[in-house]
């Protein structure tokens, strides 16, 4: 009885500069869905006060991180939830600023949805190209734009109509306008809330949906295509039990379904090796089940023993997948060190890593006008379209057909951090 | 076919996914355990994720001598039905050893911890530990990554944390460096408690609303206790009250309640309109960037 009736998870993404007033949207998603809880005003409430604004600053709520609150600019993804009667909400709150867009890249790569702020005063601006070909490139597949500040405009509607044609005008000279995309458009004023969470009286010619009414009915579900399956293995138990002689011989594989469904009594076979068995149980914790759909941990035994180890993939043995060592792959560039074309760097890719070298840069993309721009390297925030030679073969679908088997960092083999992300055009 | 996750379904397969992730790329991680409600769930979800293995890690308290003996029997009874291996690495050694020096004997312990906890990852060479904070808690935990990478001062360098992209997480680190692992932050206190409704999970006594002796100071409810004696011109008042954060008795405040079972405690979570740590970690209210100061430092 004391359950929520939340069906399942949503993870949006918002974009924008402090000027479109994300942060304040956000702010009044939050504070008029009623999760915002009292203390937590009272302390931004003394923060506004301080810096002597009258009304409360509702982007004080998102903005987390000291050196952001003294500069007044967001630096870092945040995450932010709330709950309501249907749905869990995610937020990653990504800053606008264009020396982010690694944080851009970011937030958008576990984005389901992406609200793109427009200043209604401004129309169109470079900033909202550049969110707009990002989320296109990381592969949101809705996309929300907000409209805002229409109270400084007067509410005028042909203005908003101007900047709906704009914009989609734009999304189809990019190629974003497909039967696999959806785009759709909301006049609001977050400083006033209209259209976020209550309609208000100043948008009486616009009938679609608030803001929240269209998060709540998004349906985000896709097609399960039971034949792509894609389990990458995590972790291999061998309990060795000499207290449980039943658990002597007891070998279970370990991971997540990516795509696809797995199901008891499936012929798969094992990548890279070739191996074939069969599946004899699925279980979650001590619970036995017959199917696994996507994002489901699961522990998994098969009918007869081969070697499988991390990184191995299972698929099913009618698939034709194989594994590659050659790819090429558009790459946001995370690193102040700039791209080496000399040294090696290594790959983390599903469970698996593999020492990699970067072949040739074919492209860059200048994000300030889309541009093609050819290369000698890559600094931050740099994408570019990339060749790739792997030591170790890798079990790889093109990002545009799965997200999952599509993506791969790129890891600096010395200092080990975090220099690249990548997703996958074609394979050789 | 169409076919999602229910929302605690997937905060706990995404939670499995991290930890094996954890055993899959760590040498030697270790998970804290501290008997409060967020480990609790990290348990279960290794439970989930290991077994009928072993947990790939042993479990870890970092004691500060200032706990509820419910709390205390509580851990070392379920460590004992998991049968598994229980590290219990104290303040008061650390201060044996001269490393931690009290300003006072009543000071709250808890940014204490910090120093314990370093000096047992370097005792045992852990390189990752995992821990149950979320996300919801605190302003500057929204911007945490999953796996939080720590220097060898065991500090948290907002400007250099690795980008986190899709579920490709990074744990590598040299020796000496390493991994914070947060597997349930993207859970709020909600999800938590629905978590431990739907799981069946046993708490210590203490999160439920009991009868206590307690002193009203600065608005905030102080249990008294050995290590919190009533001031001068207080008055003691027993009133039924329980705890929504279990931790050293002297930062940890309860709230007034009637909440005897978990279904209450949800009723009353939803209702209510303090977020968990305003009202009950005392050490949080001194300014509006303490926890970001105390997570440089190294604390968890």
């Amino acid at each position: 009885m004391t359950e929520q009736k939340n069906n399942n998870v949503l993870r949006f993404m918002t974009c924008g500069s402090v000027d479109d007033g994300k942060s304040t949207l956000i702010g009044r998603l939050l504070f008029d869905s009623k999760m915002i809880l009292t203390d937590t005003l009272n302390q931004i409430e003394k923060t506004s006060k301080k810096r002597g604004m009258n009304a409360i600053d509702l982007s004080l709520i998102t903005d987390g991180l000291q050196a952001e609150r003294e500069q007044g600019i967001t630096i870092d993804v945040a995450y932010r939830y709330f709950t309501t009667g249907t749905r869990k909400y995610i937020i990653a709150d990504a800053p606008g600023h264009e020396q982010y867009t690694r944080n851009m890249v970011t937030a958008a790569s576990t984005a389901q949805l992406a609200i793109i702020l427009v200043d209604a005063r401004k129309g169109l601006l470079t900033q909202t190209r550049r969110h707009t070909y990002l989320s296109k490139l990381v592969g949101i597949k809705h996309i929300l734009v907000a409209i805002n500040k229409m109270d400084l405009i007067d509410h005028d509607e042909s203005s908003y109509h101007q900047i709906c044609k704009d914009y989609l005008q734009f999304a189809n000279d990019i190629d974003l306008v497909s039967p696999g995309v959806n785009i759709e458009f909301i006049p609001m004023s977050a400083l006033n809330g209209d259209m976020i969470v209550e309609r208000g009286d100043s948008l009486t010619w616009f009938k679609g949906p608030t803001l929240f009414e269209f998060l709540e009915k998004l349906d985000t579900s896709e097609d399960i295509k039971e034949s792509t399956l894609r389990f990458p293995v995590q972790f291999v138990c061998r309990p060795h039990a000499s207290d449980n002689k039943e658990l002597h011989d007891f070998r279970a594989f370990m991971g997540r379904i990516e795509s696809g469904l797995l199901k008891v009594n499936d012929k798969i076979k094992v990548l890279p090796s070739g191996h074939e068995s069969k599946v004899i149980e699925i279980r979650v914790g001590d619970q036995l089940i017959n199917e696994a759909i996507p994002e489901q941990s699961v522990t998994v035994s098969l009918s007869n023993e081969i070697d499988i180890s991390r990184g191995d993939m299972l698929v099913h043995q009618n698939d034709s997948i194989n594994a590659v060592k050659d790819f090429s792959a558009m790459v946001c560039w995370l690193a102040e060190a700039p791209l080496s074309l000399s040294r090696t760097y290594l790959v983390m890719h599903t469970t698996r890593v593999s020492k990699v070298k970067i072949t040739q840069i074919h492209h860059k993309v200048n994000i300030q006008n889309l541009e093609m721009e050819n290369a000698e390297t890559l600094k931050t925030n740099d994408i570019a379209q990339l060749s790739f030679k792997l030591a170790q073969p890798l079990i790889v679908d093109n990002y545009e057909d799965n997200r999952s088997t599509g993506a791969f960092i790129i890891v600096d083999e010395s200092t080990y951090h975090t220099v690249g992300a990548g997703m996958i055009q074609s394979i050789a | 076919m169409k076919k999602l996750l229910t929302h605690l379904d997937w905060l706990e397969s995404e939670a499995i996914h991290i930890m094996r992730e954890v055993a899959g790329q760590c040498s030697n991680p270790v998970l804290l355990f501290s008997g409060g409600k967020d480990s609790l769930c990290l348990l279960r979800i290794a439970e989930k994720a290991f077994r009928p293995g072993r947990f790939p890690f042993p479990l870890m308290h970092i004691d500060t001598g200032h706990n509820y003996s419910e709390v205390i029997n509580f851990r070392d009874k379920k460590v004992r039905d998991l049968n598994e291996r229980l590290i219990v690495a104290s303040l008061e050694d650390s201060m044996k050893k001269g490393t931690i020096v009290l300003k006072s004997n009543d000071e709250p312990r808890n940014k204490y911890q910090s120093i314990t906890l370093l000096e047992a990852i370097e005792e045992y060479g852990f390189d990752c530990c995992i821990g149950g904070a979320r996300r919801d808690e605190e302003k500057a935990r929204a911007k945490e990554r999953i796996m939080s990478f720590r220097d060898e001062f065991g500090q948290w360098d907002p400007k250099n944390q690795r980008p986190e992209l899709w579920d490709l997480y990074n744990a590598k680190v040299h020796k000496g460096e390493n991994i914070r692992a947060f597997p349930i932050s993207n859970w709020t206190e909600m999800d938590v408690w629905q978590y431990i409704e739907r799981e069946n999970l046993e708490l210590p006594s203490i999160y439920f609303a009991h009868k206590r002796d307690i002193v009203r100071r600065n608005e905030s409810i102080v249990p008294i206790t050995e290590v919190t004696p009533i001031k001068a011109g207080e008055k003691i008042e027993n009133i039924m009250v329980r705890f929504r954060t279990v931790g050293d008795i002297t930062c940890t405040a309860p709230v007034e309640s009637e909440a005897d079972d978990v279904n209450k405690i949800i009723l009353e979570t939803a209702s209510t309109v303090i977020t968990e740590r305003g009202a009950t970690r005392l050490d949080d209210q001194t300014s509006d960037a303490a926890m970001e100061e105390r997570k440089k430092e190294g604390y968890f």
